[in-house]
């Protein structure tokens, strides 16, 4: 339980945080630490626990049919990076007070601050792979903004999506590692798999799960190859690098080796895949860091290097290294996380983070200076200080060292002293650089020592180096002991935190390294003052440019190239090839079964029928073959054939169908002759053999395409109605219970407003969204230029209210007002018994509506009738869900229908369904819709005629 | 009569396929209508087709499916016809829009080089 507290406080923290005032620095701030702090008070209660080697747990439900839970469990590996993620955290947190300037937008900064912290803690506490890696995903996510923080610069925005996209590959790389890790294992459960160590090793598939695995740490722990991403994220604000780049984010990757170890370990792959991308990231990372001139540059490039040396002591396959790898993780957190925020200062203060216009600053700050020294000298390892004692058992394990290979075996204690060369090196650089010397020039200002409190972390954590580095068993001892112990269980080794274990070969390499690296520093200062960008003796290739090129070519010109190669931005190809796919589908099957006919002997025809289908068909061509020239003579047209395909709906015994095509058709035509005003002229047709030529084979295809896909739905057509319907059909369902329970006898009005009435509240809201869209798209609506010449019918009937010609229709169409209110009432009222309902009667009073602007015109209609087309739809939806809702009041799921039956007096009894009101809404809407699409139209040809005169 | 309604069908459907290949806007709108009073037709007829059958039940009667056409496919239909509506309503604003930015009533928005 208190596992998913430390867990939730974190992202319920966040979202608390982004709901604060923009400029509410303070209280983001406590609320961030006190967030972290209660998180670590929280873990830091599981101490007896822990140090009992006991294993908290907690488990969710999440998943079931896949053997998936969602489970926390946390062991005394898991204790320790929860206790470094909050308390680390909490220091970031109060350094970031000071640091962040308040003109920058604070809630976003805290909260993706904590819900970076939560995805930490998630990542840590995982029981379960797939749980491990959907957390580790956020944080590559959170990392991603975090970075991203001042998004107005190009090198944030930059580094930012260079972050993500390789650390988010890396995930999908642990995605598929840990699916085949978990197949191998037989379970997901974090259990299980350190359970089947032996069964995994030996499994073929050990290989592919280890790579994939492993690529995947190397790209969160910035390791060779995938390492230039931390120097790019550098431009993230300093708090942010303090916390991802030394505590948080990049220790995942070594994290997730480190517990996978008990699993995975042992084997030669191990040694070679690991040990070697570590060592190769060691040595090269520290080198690079010498030549660094940005101060964060050259810590990214040191925290890479020492994110390798852990690496490679996990990739030892020896106990002693892994325990010095978990040693060297909390040590390199406190001397790293230190530097980043003295950095801070020192950019904050100065303006620049430059080491070439840096120089001398102990004299501006003294405390400072001293703190970032302690600090830089124990990330060269300088006795006395934690880093020294890391340091000292990578040394003794690289002499005893027992790999596949033995040349790699004897190289290797030359290769760590290289290293501790190198690390010294540009660890004087940091501490000489910018503290000694002359005073600086060109700066803004003159730094002064920063506030009291924002030094408070800095100061903390060196103490923690130099307590760690003096009496190691007994600050260190008892914490490191729980971490070890929770990986390799009872099979701990003996090791010993001694500051001084006698004149050892560990000891010479270590002075070795300090005065090698002494020296070198000495030898490169020419070089170094001189300012060049890179260092020397690397080949020109940079990871970042490669990644640049590669992201180039796979998102711009590749993508380019395969669009142009396979799309079109045509819409005809687009329809053709889609006709086309459907008739495939279609003919496929016949193509494999035949196509036969069923037994039903065919019904008589009636010559009325048939006739009427005559002029449908010969409507429809029509249609088709005028619709370029002739606009209005194909709508009219169309809508002949619409009211055959009517007509038909009657003989097919669909009167409601009947009934609704009708109004639609009415409104359609309306709404299609409205629009037809804005649409070009007809252009200048010159009939050419040439041209008709060309256009054949084109015209061919469509026109094969036309026939092949209308014969063939009338075929399939036929052969459905010679078949006779199936028995038991869901149709039955409703037939027989519409009475009972609908409390209706029009099937298809109670299907509609009662069994599928969600469906239905979904439809009528695509219908008022639609209205909506239609009218926001009329608002910016600009015609073409040549349609807004005022017409002349239109001038008079807009100034003089009606044109006479009209006068007989409009007096009819006015006095037709009450009687279609009262058709449509009639339709709604009967529609759950008797063909109507809430559609046809909508349609109808729209319908009456628009009879009145066609008769008055819009101002005159307007003037009289109070049309507020909003207003019905928002009553309809409001209407429609409510009644749906009402059903909860009786503890009924949503929509269920409820029938009321009483009796009045005159009338007599009544039954009153539920679904009636629901009926009502949809009523509602379907008028405001209408109205709404009809109207936002008809006031276009108002506006187009007031326009010319304004210009 | 099947057969009556089988080519109604194939004639609606023929017209509306050949109007939505073309290059105005108006015919590929008048193609969509003409296309979908063909499918509705197609769904509808997935019923039973026979007059005189329409799914009106009496209160109080266990009623026979085999004397009613199907009210599933109808209900189907008759809320195709109102979105039918509504669709055509939009693509019309759409084209009009359209029409109103680039200046031509062609489908891509620009004339086609010829």
């Amino acid at each position: 339980m208190l596992l998913i507290v430390l867990l939730a406080l974190p992202f319920l923290g966040s979202i608390a945080a982004a709901l604060l005032r923009a400029n509410a620095r303070n209280a983001e701030a406590w609320l961030a630490g006190g967030v972290a702090l209660a998180g670590l008070a929280l873990s830091a209660s599981c101490y007896p626990k822990m140090s009992d080697g006991q294993i908290a747990r907690f488990s969710l439900e999440w998943i079931p049919a896949l053997g998936i839970e969602f489970a926390l469990r946390m062991d005394g590996f898991a204790w320790l990076f929860c206790m470094m993620v909050t308390g680390i955290g909490f220091l970031v947190v109060l350094y970031a007070r000071y640091y962040m300037s308040p003109e920058d937008p604070v809630p976003r900064f805290f909260s993706f601050f904590l819900a970076f912290m939560g995805a930490m803690l998630g990542v840590v506490l995982s029981g379960n792979l797939v749980q491990l890696v959907f957390f580790w995903e956020l944080t590559s996510l959170f990392s991603f903004l975090l970075i991203g923080y001042w998004h107005h610069s190009a090198a944030a925005r930059d580094g930012a999506r260079m972050a993500l996209v390789v650390t988010s590959a890396g995930g999908l790389c642990l995605l598929a590692g840990a699916l085949l890790l978990g197949r191998i294992a037989g379970g997901y459960d974090l259990d299980t798999v350190l359970a089947a160590g032996e069964r995994i090793r030996a499994d073929p598939l050990y290989i592919p799960a280890l790579a994939l695995i492993v690529v995947a740490a190397l790209t969160k722990s910035a390791q060779f190859p995938f390492h230039f991403w931390l120097p790019q994220a550098m431009a993230a604000p300093t708090p942010v690098s303090a916390y991802l780049h030394s505590a948080a984010m990049v220790k995942l990757g070594v994290f997730l080796l480190a517990r996978l170890w008990p699993a995975m370990a042992g084997t030669d792959a191990w040694i070679w895949i690991v040990g070697s991308a570590g060592l190769v990231t060691l040595v090269l990372g520290a080198y690079i860091a010498i030549f660094q001139h940005d101060l964060k540059g050259l810590l990214a490039y040191s925290t890479i290097s020492h994110l390798g040396l852990i690496t490679v002591l996990i990739g030892l396959n020896s106990q002693i290294a892994l325990v010095a790898a978990v040693f060297h993780i909390m040590n390199h957190a406190t001397f790293k996380a230190s530097l980043f925020m003295a950095v801070g200062i020192i950019d904050h203060e100065c303006g620049t983070r430059d080491i070439r216009r840096l120089s001398g600053l102990y004299r501006f700050m003294p405390v400072t200076a001293t703190l970032a020294m302690v600090a830089a000298a124990a990330m060269a390892g300088v006795p006395l200080l934690n880093g020294f004692l890391s340091k000292e058992m990578f040394f003794a394990e690289a002499l005893v060292v027992e790999g596949p290979s033995r040349p790699v075996n004897q190289v290797l204690p030359l290769v760590a002293t290289l290293w501790g060369v190198f690390s010294v090196a540009y660890s004087l650089r940091f501490i000489h650089g910018v503290f000694f010397g002359p005073a600086p020039e060109g700066l803004l200002r003159e730094p002064r020592e920063p506030p009291r409190w924002m030094r408070f972390p800095i100061e903390f954590l060196v103490l923690a180096c130099l307590l760690v580095g003096i009496l190691p068993a007994v600050t260190i001892g008892p914490l490191l002991d729980i971490g070890v112990s929770a990986l390799l269980g009872a099979r701990t080794a003996e090791y010993n935190l001694a500051v001084w274990h006698g004149f050892t070969t560990p000891l010479l390499m270590s002075i070795v390294a300090l005065a090698g690296g002494a020296i070198l520093y000495r030898l490169l200062q020419k070089h170094l003052s001189r300012g060049e960008e890179r260092a020397p003796f690397l080949p020109p290739v940079q990871g970042q440019h490669v990644f640049d090129r590669l992201l180039a070519a796979l998102s711009w010109r590749w993508a380019r190239a395969f669009e142009a190669t396979l799309g079109t931005r045509r819409l005809q190809p687009q329809l053709g090839l889609l006709l086309l796919a459907a008739l495939a589908a279609g003919l496929w099957p016949v193509w494999a079964h035949g196509l036969r006919f069923g037994p039903l002997p065919p019904s008589p025809v009636e010559p009325a029928f048939v006739l009427m289908w005559i002029v449908g068909g010969v409507c429809a061509l029509g249609a088709a073959w005028q619709a370029k020239f002739h606009r209005l003579v194909a709508l009219l047209l169309a809508s002949g054939a619409g009211l055959v395909v009517c007509l038909t709906f009657v003989w097919l015994s669909a009167p409601d169908l009947a009934l609704t095509q009708l109004v639609v058709e009415i409104v359609t035509t309306v709404l299609l002759l409205l629009g037809l005003r804005w649409l070009p002229k007809r252009t200048p047709f010159q009939w050419t053999l040439a041209g008709a030529r060309a256009a054949l084979p084109r015209r061919a295809r469509d026109l094969a395409i036309a026939v092949g896909s209308g014969c063939g739905l009338g075929l399939l057509a036929y052969a459905v109605m010679t078949r006779p319907l199936p028995d038991n059909t869901i149709s039955r369902f409703f037939l027989e219970r519409a009475w009972p329970e609908g409390g209706g006898s029009n099937v298809v009005n109670v299907i509609i407003v009662d069994f599928r009435a969600f469906d239905t509240l979904g439809e009528i809201s695509v219908l008022g969204v639609v209205a909506l869209a239609v009218y926001s798209l009329l608002r910016r609506f600009r015609p073409a230029r040549e349609s807004m010449e005022p017409l002349p019918q239109h001038v008079q009937q807009t100034a003089e209210g009606v044109s006479e010609d009209l006068a007989v229709p409009a007096v009819i169409m006015r006095w037709m007002f009450p009687a279609t209110a009262l058709l449509a009432a009639y339709l709604l009222l009967r529609g759950h018994n008797l063909p109507g309902g809430g559609f046809v009667a909508g349609l109808a009073l729209a319908v009456g509506m628009i009879l009145q602007y066609m008769a008055g015109g819009t101002r005159w209609a307007e003037e009289r009738l109070a049309i507020r087309p909003l207003r019905w739809i928002a009553v309809g939806v409001l209407l429609a869900t409510l009644t749906g809702a009402a059903a909860w009041l009786f503890a009924q799921p949503y929509l269920t229908s409820h029938v009321a039956r009483f009796a009045l007096p005159l009338i007599g009894e009544l039954h009153l369904p539920s679904a009636f009101l629901f009926d009502l809404g949809v009523f509602s809407l379907v008028v405001g819709a209408t109205g709404l699409l009809l109207i936002a139209l008809a006031h276009q040809s108002a506006r187009g005629h007031r326009l010319p005169k304004e210009n | 009569m099947e057969i009556v309604v089988a080519c109604g069908i194939a004639v609606l459907a023929g017209s509306g396929v050949w109007l939505l290949l073309r290059p105005r806007t108006f015919q590929v709108a008048i193609g969509l209508s003409l296309l979908s009073y063909a499918v509705n037709l197609f769904i509808v007829i997935m019923g039973w087709v026979r007059d005189g059958a329409a799914p009106f039940v009496q209160p109080g009667v266990l009623p026979d499916p085999a004397r009613f056409a199907d009210p599933l496919p109808q209900a189907l239909v008759l809320t195709a016809i109102v979105i039918a509506f509504a669709t055509t309503a939009l693509l019309l604003v759409v084209l009009l829009a359209s029409r109103g930015l680039t200046g031509t009533d062609h489908v891509d928005g620009r004339e086609a080089e010829e």
